[in-house]
């Protein structure tokens, strides 16, 4: 279990906004005013439609954008702007990422080994060829691969085995935050699971913290211990990851949950889809987020607090 | 809306692929039956031979597939028997596909009304002027916002969830008898996902045309689909109708597709997964091919293929568990669950039944 109380918080992200094209007349306001905290030992899944923005969260953390404006803290650290090539170089090894494409996120032209222990490399962090090769080695049987595959190329694997690929290079330099994004949305339904339950023992042996970005909520909701839902570059509401199901508040949050298909054909015959209407968002009211229930965050203007408190009330009857 | 009319025949379809590295025995003995108004989801991993299956009916598989045997009886001609000019004129009239990416599967350089338009042209010899407005009315039908100023936008100026229904508006301005829809909303967002799901059903009934469905996606299978056959490694291993499949599986490898998807009241520690990854098709393992996965495999299951057996008259399984000499098993927890609430759910429907009986005796 995570310690909301006194856990230490990895990653501290408030107030980010990433602009792109910024003052011209196709400006794009992917990420705006954005906050959240993310705990140690805490898997964050991060969910939203395509162009939500979820996938420009994940770059902006790991330093691929200059964001725009706003404030990023790992492990207490500012780094935005991080200048410090010392400090930089750490920030690099402690955070790491998996891709959503297996098959483009791995250079075809390298052999395993070499994908794998491209950042003990550069980290100089091998002493020798044998540390190297050995490092490898147990890199991949971590990952449930096989020793003999270090010296095979990318193309001879399939779409899971190259996951778990991608996975032992993100771990090749012991960090202690990973972003996933949609790292099982290519894959096959059998082999979604396998990857999953991979991610999570990692994360107990390793003590990880995940951000966890994806659209697949099923699979949102079974990983992660707490959930931000995004919508058109916001936040929209964020809590822990068996209420926001259970009970959703804004009503975006509960036209996206009520659109995933169940695999229980009763329950689809009797499925009411609810529309969500994004015009009441451009209304041009100040919102924030807002605590309605214990780490039940909304975003909301001032004068719906009421409503959505009067939600949470109904919806805690119904708990009880 | 279904009845009892087979419009396609599939039977001891075998095909292979001749390769540099040898041949691929995509898919070996499938038969299924389509009726008219239903819709018939194929499920299975990629690799499966769900696609191979469905573009042998189109008649569009690659040049190095050989048919090694069986039919494709659609009415009463087989498809593996036309020739080319058959098959252009059954292509977007009587069966018509609507493809998984709707980035790439829309021509970039043609503006959509002409897109729409054309299989009319085409196939019924129609003017373009009235072939137009047919496609005008189809983009209508399928949803598009503003249709009359959209019709000469590119395939570009839309949406995904949008260029989604353009092909499906391709796909249907000819009333096709049979649709095949391969992984149509894969490459979409969840809402987006609902929306075409429900147009293609308000569709179907409008004009009562058959949908062969492929997914891999358990949760759209449960909501679309009438029956629902599984393939695994180029075979059919198991099919029935939709409510068989999901409350009263008997192949451990439906087993394990089911319990490896969360539902959302998964539990948060314990996902099963099915352990391995599917068999080499260049060298198919003999006996049952998902036996190295499946943790009920029993001795015979590496010896022997297993046989269909009839579970009931809609419902049949190729797993030699189901043998009467087979040791008794207890599926996964999950399963088992499903299948209590299916013995419920034919319990009240059996009360519902035995009600008006007794009205009538009252009266």
């Amino acid at each position: 279990m995570v310690d909301y109380e006194n856990g230490k918080k990895v990653l501290e992200v408030s107030h980010l906004k990433q602009y792109f094209n910024v003052g011209k007349s196709d400006e794009v306001r992917a990420v705006d005013d954005i906050s959240f905290d993310i705990y140690e030992g805490e898997t964050f899944g991060l969910v939203g439609e395509s162009g939500s923005g979820k996938t420009t969260i994940g770059r902006a953390i790991i330093h691929l954008y200059q964001p725009t404006s706003g404030s990023i803290k790992f492990n207490g650290e500012e780094i935005i702007g991080l200048k410090d090539r010392q400090k930089m170089q750490k920030f690099r090894r402690d955070m790491q990422m998996i891709f959503q494409d297996p098959y483009a996120s791995l250079n075809p032209r390298m052999k395993v080994k070499d994908i794998v222990a491209e950042g003990i490399d550069i980290n100089h962090l091998a002493k020798d060829d044998d540390d190297r090769s050995k490092r490898v080695e147990d890199l991949l049987e971590t990952v449930g691969l096989n020793k003999d595959h270090s010296s095979r190329y990318p193309h001879e694997f399939s779409g899971g085995q190259r996951q778990r690929i991608g996975i032992a290079r993100a771990l090749a330099l012991e960090p202690n935050f990973i972003i996933a994004d949609e790292p099982i949305s290519a894959l096959d339904v059998s082999i979604q699971a396998q990857v999953v339950n991979l991610l999570k023992d990692l994360q107990r042996e390793r003590k990880l913290t995940y951000l966890f970005i994806a659209h697949d909520l099923s699979m949102v909701k079974y990983i992660s211990d707490r959930i931000g839902v995004m919508h058109y570059g916001k936040m929209l509401e964020i809590a822990d990851a068996d209420e926001i199901y259970a009970h959703p508040l804004h009503d975006y949050t509960k036209s996206l949950i009520s659109a995933v298909p169940v695999p229980d054909p009763e329950y689809e015959r009797t499925r009411q889809q609810l529309d969500y209407d994004a015009k009441l968002e451009h209304d041009d009211k100040e919102r924030k987020m807002v605590e309605i229930s214990p780490r039940h965050w909304v975003r909301a203007s001032e004068d719906e607090i009421p409503m959505y408190q009067k939600r949470a009330q109904a919806e805690s009857l119904v708990k009880d | 809306m279904q009845s009892t009319e087979k419009i396609l025949q599939v039977k001891d379809l075998t095909i292979n692929f001749n390769t540099y590295a040898g041949t691929v025995k995509a898919i070996r003995d499938v038969s299924f039956d389509l009726h008219k108004g239903e819709t018939l989801a194929i499920v299975g991993e990629s690799g499966s031979g769900k696609t191979v299956t469905t573009r042998s009916i189109m008649g569009l598989n690659a040049s190095n597939a050989k048919v090694v045997k069986g039919s494709l009886m659609f009415h009463d001609k087989d498809i593996l028997k036309m020739n080319d000019k058959e098959l252009q004129s059954m292509r977007g009239a009587e069966i018509a596909e609507i493809f998984q990416d709707p980035m790439t599967s829309l021509d970039p350089t043609m503006k959509i009304g002409r897109q729409i338009a054309e299989p009319l042209m085409i196939h019924k010899g129609m003017k373009r002027d009235k072939a137009m407005k047919q496609a005008l009315e189809m983009m209508k039908l399928v949803g598009i916002t503003d249709a009359e100023n959209r019709i000469n936008d590119y395939p570009h100026q839309f949406s995904g969830g949008m260029r989604q229904r353009i092909v499906i508006a391709i796909a249907l301005i000819n009333y096709p008898e049979i649709i095949i829809a391969d992984e149509p909303t894969t490459a979409l967002d969840v809402t987006i996902q609902a929306q075409i799901l429900r147009l293609m059903k308000e569709l179907q009934d409008k004009i009562s045309t058959s949908i062969i469905f492929i997914t891999h996606d358990l949760g759209v299978v449960a909501g679309m689909a009438d029956r629902v056959a599984v393939m695994y490694a180029g075979k059919i291993v198991e099919y029935g109708t939709v409510d068989e499949i999901f409350y009263d599986p008997k192949h451990p490898y439906t087993w394990g597709l089911l319990n490896s998807m969360p539902t959302l009241d998964t539990a948060d520690d314990s996902l099963p997964s099915i352990p391995g990854t599917p068999p080499d098709l260049l060298d198919p393992p003999t006996g049952d091919a998902f036996a190295p996965r499946n943790e009920y495999a029993m001795k015979i299951d590496t010896q022997q293929e297993p046989p269909f057996f009839k579970v009931s008259d809609t419902h049949y399984a190729a797993t030699w568990l189901l043998h009467p000499d087979a040791p008794a098993v207890t599926p996964p927890a999950q399963i088992v669950e499903r299948q209590k609430k299916y013995k419920k759910m034919q319990q009240a429907l059996a009360d519902e039944a035995k009600q008006p009986v007794k009205e009538e005796e009252e009266l």
